[in-house]
């Protein structure tokens, strides 16, 4: 018995060795809530993947950010709210280190601590997703949604089906269906899509499918007896590929189904077969090795064997580029930071720093990452920063994705309405009171 | 607003086309507890592993029948360790820890079947491998001729695929719970199982048999579902449906798990559909399989098909 825990006990203790991070002097602290296992496993290991590479990659070749190496650490979320809250509260120092910033990948988790970020001065990063009254940083400074927000995505695509029909005046008398995941993240674009539709003429439904998607039969009768001219999918995991299949074997058109920002991996399409030819999807970052950081990240991670990716053929793909996309995103905040207050900065710091990216042609160039990440400004009025996107369609037989469009504007005029609506509704809920932005002490104040 | 009747049509045939799904995973359920009496909670588990082992083989460009031996051969061993493992030194425990053992059993199926594979989303196209004309890939510029377009009423090619693949495999196991000597004694050791020792029938090796069959059933309905939604974590949550259709078919019968499935099947799209339309709301149908399960069971707590529990007090 004594032998029995002694093994066990040396095999934790290596174990814990192999896996826990150590913080030194001069180490910067960065969470890394993934989720590498569940039924959204996919989204998670790209992303938190191509985050990871771009970490070691700025470890090896620049000594880290600013000349502070970068430290992370793992806790699974599942993709779970709950989980993920846990993680966010687990991470949130470690071993004497405040967390930098917290990146979940999950509306729901990211949401869930909003005022538990502005409450440890800690900001909550939700890359192209999130709570969309979030852009405004008056009323949330602590929290971020770089690239675009759910309105611009639904707007950008309402403009991308009005190119395919001939213009936006004739969206008049079409129909379009919001085939929706079944979760705060799916609900988000329910009003806004019928708002676009009431816009430009068109009539709008939206149908739920419950978590986690794997049965759509009922839902695409639905669709099937509403005869609409095109369903945007704005799906997550399993329930992409599904909606694909069950829609083709339903007879809907593929090439009428287009899909958001999170139905638009490899991992969504290819599972789907040839079901998937013609598929359309918008995105803010293309697939495929398509900028410099990344054949750097190939050269000095993948052909060392030291990638994230157990899968090399995900290099490329759409949730590793949107990861080493936020990778880069981050380490330019802490950088901004740090050419305000210096190499060691802390939480508050940075978030000075999302607050004031100038991510233009120039500096994504000078990062190696023009072609790959989008030009992204924020400031103190707008978290978000891009506000644009292009499509592409998957092509089955080629086993890739092609551009389908050029960069295409969202409704910002549209948008902004709900969003201050949104924000002044959590202004006289939540306790808020808004910084002044035009007020340039305010503005300045890191520590709001 | 009229009645639509070729959409009422269309959700009936839909229905029942899922509910073959379902009793393909049912039956699995239905085959342990006639031969051992336990409720296998690993059933769901067991056929996400066998679909996850044939994707994964095909994927590594190992030949469609060789991956199909392989993993078939595979779920043989695991009945076979099943029963040497778990069976075995549980023989004389309550149905309750045995009933334990198979969510232990499903977990562990679930981690490994991660740790040894991956948890990424799979699609299998059976018709790169198979040359049957019910599973013509789809023409995208002509979708219309991969379905039989009878009365305007839409039937996926598939689902009548699938609905012939579930009627053989019915049809074989009546001749072999009937016919064959093997499949009297499976019937003899669910009986009684003491007394079907006492005439010589080896205990044993009749429960790594069943766990071996039920492993290859949960192979071809891990197929049929991966061709239909991919192979993901979340078949395990999908397969869950065969509760509520085991609930009305009867934990002994064959035939009730078809019927229940079909029931379901029908039951959770009118539900969502209609009762759904008048009640405002979506999403429904997660929960409307277990609430018919639930009314069917007021009416017949052992199912449509199953034996009634008498006990002598």
């Amino acid at each position: 018995m004594k032998t029995k825990i002694w093994i066990t006990g040396l095999a934790m203790a290596t174990a814990m060795s192999v896996t826990a991070p150590v913080m030194a002097e001069g180490d910067v602290y960065i969470p890394m809530p993934v989720y590498r296992v569940g039924p959204y496993a996919t989204g998670g290991t790209g992303y938190f993947g191509g985050i990871i590479d771009y970490y070691t990659l700025m470890n090896m070749k620049e000594g880290g950010v600013g000349g502070m190496n970068i430290i992370w650490n793992e806790c699974e979320t599942n993709y779970n709210d709950q989980k993920g809250v846990e993680c966010y509260h687990r991470q949130k120092e470690f071993q004497g280190k405040q967390a930098l910033f917290f990146d979940p990948l999950s509306v729901g988790i990211s949401t869930s601590l909003v005022a538990q970020g502005r409450k440890d001065k800690i900001a909550i990063i939700a890359v192209n997703h999130g709570r969309t009254e979030g852009q405004r940083g008056d009323v949330f400074p602590y929290y971020f949604m770089p690239g675009i927000n759910t309105y611009d995505e639904h707007s950008i695509i309402t403009a991308y089906i009005g190119q395919l029909e001939g213009g936006m005046e004739n969206l008049a008398g079409k129909k379009i269906v919001l085939l929706f995941h079944g979760s705060t993240y799916g609900r988000e674009a329910v009003e806004f899509t019928h708002m676009l539709c009431e816009k430009h003429g068109c009539s709008s439904e939206a149908i739920e499918v419950p978590h986690p998607g794997n049965e759509q039969t009922s839902q695409w009768l639905k669709i099937r007896r509403s005869k609409p001219d095109y369903v945007v999918l704005r799906g997550w995991g399993v329930m992409n590929p599904v909606a694909m299949q069950t829609g083709v074997r339903m007879g809907f058109p593929i090439s009428n189904l287009i899909g958001n920002i999170w139905s638009n991996d490899d991992g969504d399409v290819k599972p789907a077969g040839s079901s998937a030819n013609g598929y359309q999807a918008i995105t803010t970052h293309p697939t495929g090795r398509v900028a410099k950081v990344i054949d750097e990240i190939v050269a000095n991670l993948y052909e060392q064997g030291k990638g994230d990716l157990e899968d090399k053929s995900r290099i490329g793909s759409n949730y590793w580029n949107l990861g080493v996309m936020a990778g880069v995103i981050h380490l330019e905040a802490v950088r901004v930071a740090q050419a305000r207050f210096g190499a060691d900065v802390n939480s508050a710091q940075v978030r000075w720093g999302f607050e004031n990216l100038n991510l233009d042609t120039a500096r994504l160039t000078e990062l190696g990452a023009n072609g790959l990440v989008p030009e992204i400004k924020t400031n103190c009025m707008d978290h978000v920063g891009g506000h644009q996107a292009k499509f592409m369609r998957w092509v089955y037989a080629e086993t890739k994705w092609e551009v389908a469009s050029d960069w295409i504007d969202g409704d910002v005029e549209l948008s902004q309405a709900i969003i201050d609506a949104k924000a002044e509704n959590a202004i006289a809920n939540e306790g808020i009171t808004p910084r002044d932005c035009n007020d340039p002490a305010q503005r300045d104040d890191f520590e709001v | 607003m009229d009645f639509d009747w070729v959409f009422f049509i269309e959700l009936i045939v839909g229905g029942l086309m899922s509910g073959v799904m379902y009793s393909l995973v049912a039956i699995g359920f239905v085959l342990i507890y006639k031969s051992s009496g336990i409720f296998n909670f690993a059933q769901g588990t067991m056929l996400l592993f066998a679909a996850l082992t044939f994707v994964k083989l095909t994927e590594g460009s190992v030949n469609f029948w060789v991956a199909l031996a392989v993993t078939m051969a595979t779920m043989v061993v695991f009945g076979i360790l099943v029963e040497r493992f778990m069976m075995r030194p549980l023989a004389n425990q309550s149905l309750l820890s045995l009933f334990m053992a198979t969510v232990g059993l499903a977990i562990l199926i679930e981690g490994m079947s991660q740790y040894i594979w991956d948890s990424a989303i799979h699609g299998l196209q059976l018709a790169d491998f198979l040359d049957l004309a019910l599973l013509d890939p789809v023409n995208m510029t002509v979708f219309v001729v991969d379905y039989i377009d009878w009365l305007d009423i839409l039937i996926s090619k598939f689902d009548v695929f699938a609905t012939i693949v579930a009627g053989t495999m019915i049809l074989v196991l009546a001749v072999f719970f009937q016919k064959t000597r093997t499949g009297m004694s499976l019937r003899a050791v669910s009986d009684d199982h003491l007394a079907a020792m006492a005439v010589g029938i080896p205990l044993s090796r009749v429960w790594a048999l069943v766990w071996a069959v039920t492993g290859i059933i949960a192979l071809i309905a891990g197929l049929l579902w991966a061709e239909r939604v991919s192979v993901s974590f979340t078949l395990v949550e999908a397969v869950l449906k065969a509760l509520p259709v085991i609930l009305i078919g009867g934990l002994t019968s064959i035939p009730g798990a078809i019927v229940g499935g079909l029931i379901i099947g029908v039951g959770e799209k009118m539900g969502e559909i209609y009762l759904g339309d008048l009640m405002g709301v979506q999403g429904i149908e997660t929960w409307f399989s277990y609430f018919i399960a639930l009314v069917f069971l007021l009416f017949k707590p052992s199912g449509l098909f199953g034996l009634k529990a008498i006990e002598r007090v």
